[in-house]
């Protein structure tokens, strides 16, 4: 593992051949991108930088990481992240259950020395997913997902990692990358991240798609609808996003919308159906009462 | 990209950060490194993913966006194809007269219209008509080449004029009867179609007509720009149209959109405040290691200092009582400086607060009743009891009421902001009311959302109140408030 060579960015195997490629590429996958989100793809694995992803829930952040790995052929890794998280969760742990049996398994024969070379090689550490990306040798996407949950501290080690591609080990040495993957790092904003970190990363918003968009991931998600159904279900969604609620609907809800509207066999949406089925899109009670009245289905 | 090309390029980049620095985006030697590398890799034809990548190398926050994009399209809009109409084979000015013959051979073919004019021979009217037409079938091509044409006939743009932008759209959309348009539109489907439509089908109808109409408007603007730009060059233009972040848009003299971008920066921006003022506490928690507490407990362990003793961490927390002007100009300051405060209300044993214009009324049950502020600030400006006489401020009556009736309830740990422009219609002071709670309270703090420049000027009488205060502080905008907030928790 240790004395591999690191490699800069622009000795790499660049991935994608243009935007276009990205773009259409993506849609081959059913994963509908818009000019920001292709273009940011394609450019991160230009310049080998990684991708801060932020925006609302259910816009497709985590999907796109997820597609542009199968784009790639390559494997994903996905470090999800929690408040808590650590270094031994993140990177790398020993291994003490399986170091102690060999301790006592050992007791009396070896010297000290070797057996602390021993317990302290590859086979007594658990690889966690940051140095799983790093060392790997096939291909991988690195997720680090909902980075916004950790704490300072493993912030700052995740921005160590991102920019030196190397991790020292104090029993092993430096362990430096055989690769730089491509990196998304996930975020819904609920706390500032470090400037330190937005720096290192190219930053891409992604919202809540336009009308057209969302008639496309309909149609490409959800099996044998038809063209009207799907664009009336996109703009009956860009209508309730208009209104002035707690929670606007993600792509997720629209798509369960649009599966349960298949599930009941209906054709098209009349203000009836829309009122029935509105809490698949909207979570909070005042916001279904809210967009109930101002379809003005609720006489 | 050729040698020169590309330096071409880099020296528009080059201005085009120094501007967006200027408008107070903090751009970093990285980023800028970043940018200039980007620029290699994606072609300016690629105008969307262009302008994205450039973003995603310059700002790394949402709320930048407006600004970013205003005057990348000041810079960039010169460039590319997009200049020339025929991007992605869409109609040129050729074939835009041929569609306009053949629409009225199709459709209007024996009204008697001759049918042979060219764009540049037509009312308008019957540009106006065109347009409903493309409006209508959502023709983009059409929409696009109606723009540079109905900006090239209405807006009456002559090099050199130091005129803004706004005045050559408003003379464009006046021209084309824009503000009639919608109605216009939903009547003609109304027609045309055969069965009565729902208000669901209505309610879709005329947001997808709004929408194309603003496309059609935002076409019109950008057509207007490439003028200017044109003409007096980008970083002229730059500056005029620039577009203030939103924590720096004035709370007085906000536009609507820009008070709509201020409340969408105010959710975030509220979260990551009372988180990080949590984090604070949570690492405040401790207060110094008290030595003596510890070697006394450390007896129970036979001497060892097992167990540490920290000394009393921070002080309580304060309690809180907020007074606020919302007459007509500080209404929005002091519509903010709520939402603020009670978004992070977990900081404070207790919020109470009282709006007043020349009336004073308590509100903290409108808070307390729900859990959304905006519901809450709704009924602040609905409901409360804020007009005495005339239904302008006064301070003094004000102060005076509030003290009368809550004063018994200001004591020392009690935190009392007071917030308004202090203009006082030349009403009496009362300034000893301050001065009184200034004596109990533990402190007393005075916003103001004007600039510093204007206070005690005319009938502002900031400063009578201020000097029993422990600080008047300007508030001008978010970033202000914010940093007042963030030190009072
Ligand atoms: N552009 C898109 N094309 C195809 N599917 C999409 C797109 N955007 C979202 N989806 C679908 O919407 C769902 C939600 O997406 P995803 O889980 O990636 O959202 P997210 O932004 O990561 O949300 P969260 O912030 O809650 O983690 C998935 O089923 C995904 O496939
Ligand atoms: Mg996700």
């Amino acid at each position: 593992m240790a004395g591999s060579v690191g490699l800069m960015a622009s000795e790499q195997v660049q991935r994608f051949e243009s935007v276009q490629m990205v773009r259409d590429g993506l849609r081959d996958l059913d994963y509908l991108a818009d000019d920001g989100i292709a273009g940011v793809a394609y450019l991160a694995d230009r310049l080998g930088k990684p991708v801060l992803v932020e925006g609302p829930a259910g816009t497709g952040k985590t999907q796109l990481a997820k597609s542009i790995a199968e784009l790639t052929g390559a494997r994903l890794v996905r470090l999800q992240c929690y408040e808590g998280l650590d270094e031994s969760k993140a990177l790398f742990e020993w291994n003490y259950k399986k170091q102690l049996l060999r301790i006592q398994a050992d007791r009396g024969s070896d010297s000290w020395t070797e057996l602390h070379d021993d317990i302290f090689s590859d086979e007594f550490l658990l690889t966690r997913p940051l140095l799983e990306a790093i060392t790997a040798d096939d291909p991988v996407v690195l997720l680090i997902d909902e980075v916004d949950r950790v704490e300072v501290e493993t912030e700052a080690l995740l921005l160590e990692i991102l920019s030196d591609y190397q991790v020292s080990i104090p029993e092993l040495g430096t362990i430096e990358a055989k690769q730089i993957p491509l990196v998304f790092l996930t975020s819904n904003n609920t706390r500032e991240l470090s400037e330190a970190l937005k720096r290192r990363c190219l930053y891409l918003h992604v919202d809540y798609p336009s009308m057209e968009r969302e008639r496309e991931i309909v149609l490409a998600k959800v099996p044998d609808i038809t063209e009207n159904l799907a664009d009336q279900i996109a703009r009956v969604v860009r209508s309730i996003r208009s209104m002035d609620l707690k929670k606007a609907p993600s792509v997720s809800e629209t798509l369960d919308w649009a599966r349960t509207l298949m599930l009941l066999n209906i054709e098209t949406i009349d203000e009836e159906i829309a009122k029935e089925t509105l809490h698949i899109l909207l979570k909070y009670q005042t916001d279904i009462a809210k967009a109930a009245k101002e379809l003005s289905v609720d006489e | 990209m050729s040698a020169t090309e590309q330096r071409g390029m880099l020296d528009l980049l080059g201005g085009f950060v120094g501007q967006l620095r200027e408008a107070g985006l903090p751009v970093s030697l990285t980023e800028n490194l970043d940018a200039m590398e980007a620029v290699r890799h994606i072609p300016i034809e690629d105008r969307e993913a262009f302008k994205y990548a450039l973003a995603a190398s310059l700002i790394k926050n949402q709320a930048h966006w407006r600004t970013f994009e205003t005057i990348f399209e000041v810079y960039f809009s010169l460039r590319g194809p997009e200049y020339a109409l025929d991007r992605d084979g869409e109609a040129t000015e050729g074939d835009l007269d041929e569609l306009w013959r053949e629409m009225q051979d199709a459709s209007q073919s024996g009204d008697g219209r001759g049918g042979a004019g060219s764009l540049d021979a037509l009312t308008p009217e019957e540009i106006a008509h065109l347009l409903m037409q493309s409006l209508m079938q959502g023709d983009q091509a059409l929409m696009r080449a109606l723009a540079r044409q109905a900006v090239q006939r209405f807006a009456g743009m002559e090099p050199g004029r130091p005129v803004g932008g706004t005045y050559y759209l408003y003379r464009t959309l006046r021209n084309l009867d824009l503000d009639g348009m919608l109605d216009k539109m939903m009547e003609a489907a109304a027609q045309q179609s055969v069965a009565p439509s729902t208000t669901l089908e209505q309610r879709l109808e005329r947001e997808e007509f709004e929408h194309r109409i603003a496309e059609f408007k935002a076409e019109v603007e950008a057509e207007i720009r490439r003028r200017l730009v044109a003409d007096r060059g980008a970083e002229a233009m730059a500056k005029t149209l620039r577009k203030p972040l939103p924590e720096d848009v004035e709370f007085m003299h906000a536009s609507r959109d820009e008070m709509q971008s201020l409340r969408k920066a105010l959710q975030p921006l509220t979260r990551k405040l009372a988180a990080r003022l949590a984090r604070k506490r949570k690492h405040q928690r401790r207060g110094p290691l008290d030595f003596r507490s510890t070697v006394r407990h450390s007896l129970s362990y036979g001497g060892v200092p097992a167990e540490p003793k920290f000394k009393f961490p921070r002080p309580a927390k304060p309690e809180l009582m907020v007074v606020a002007d919302i007459s007509g100009s500080v209404a929005a300051f002091a519509r903010f400086t709520l939402m603020l405060v009670y978004a992070i209300s977990g900081q404070f044993s207790k919020v109470r607060s009282f709006v007043f214009i020349d009336g004073i009324d308590e509100v903290t049950d409108y808070f307390k009743s729900t859990e959304d502020i905006t519901e809450a600030i709704h009924r602040v400006n609905t409901e409360a009891d804020v007009v005495w006489v005339d239904g302008h401020s006064d301070y003094g009556h004000a102060f005076e009421v509030f003290w009368e009736r809550y004063g018994k309830d200001v004591g020392p740990k009690t935190t009392v902001l007071l917030l308004g422009d202090a203009r006082n219609n030349y009403h009496a002071s009362q300034a000893w009311v301050v001065k009184e709670m200034a004596g109990v309270a533990r402190h007393v703090y005075w916003l103001n959302p004007e600039p510093r420049s204007y206070w005690n000027t005319g009938d502002s009488i900031v400063g009578e109140y201020g000097r029993h205060t422990d600080g008047v502080y300007e508030c001008r905008n978010l970033r202000q408030l914010e940093s007042f907030v963030e030190k009072l928790a």
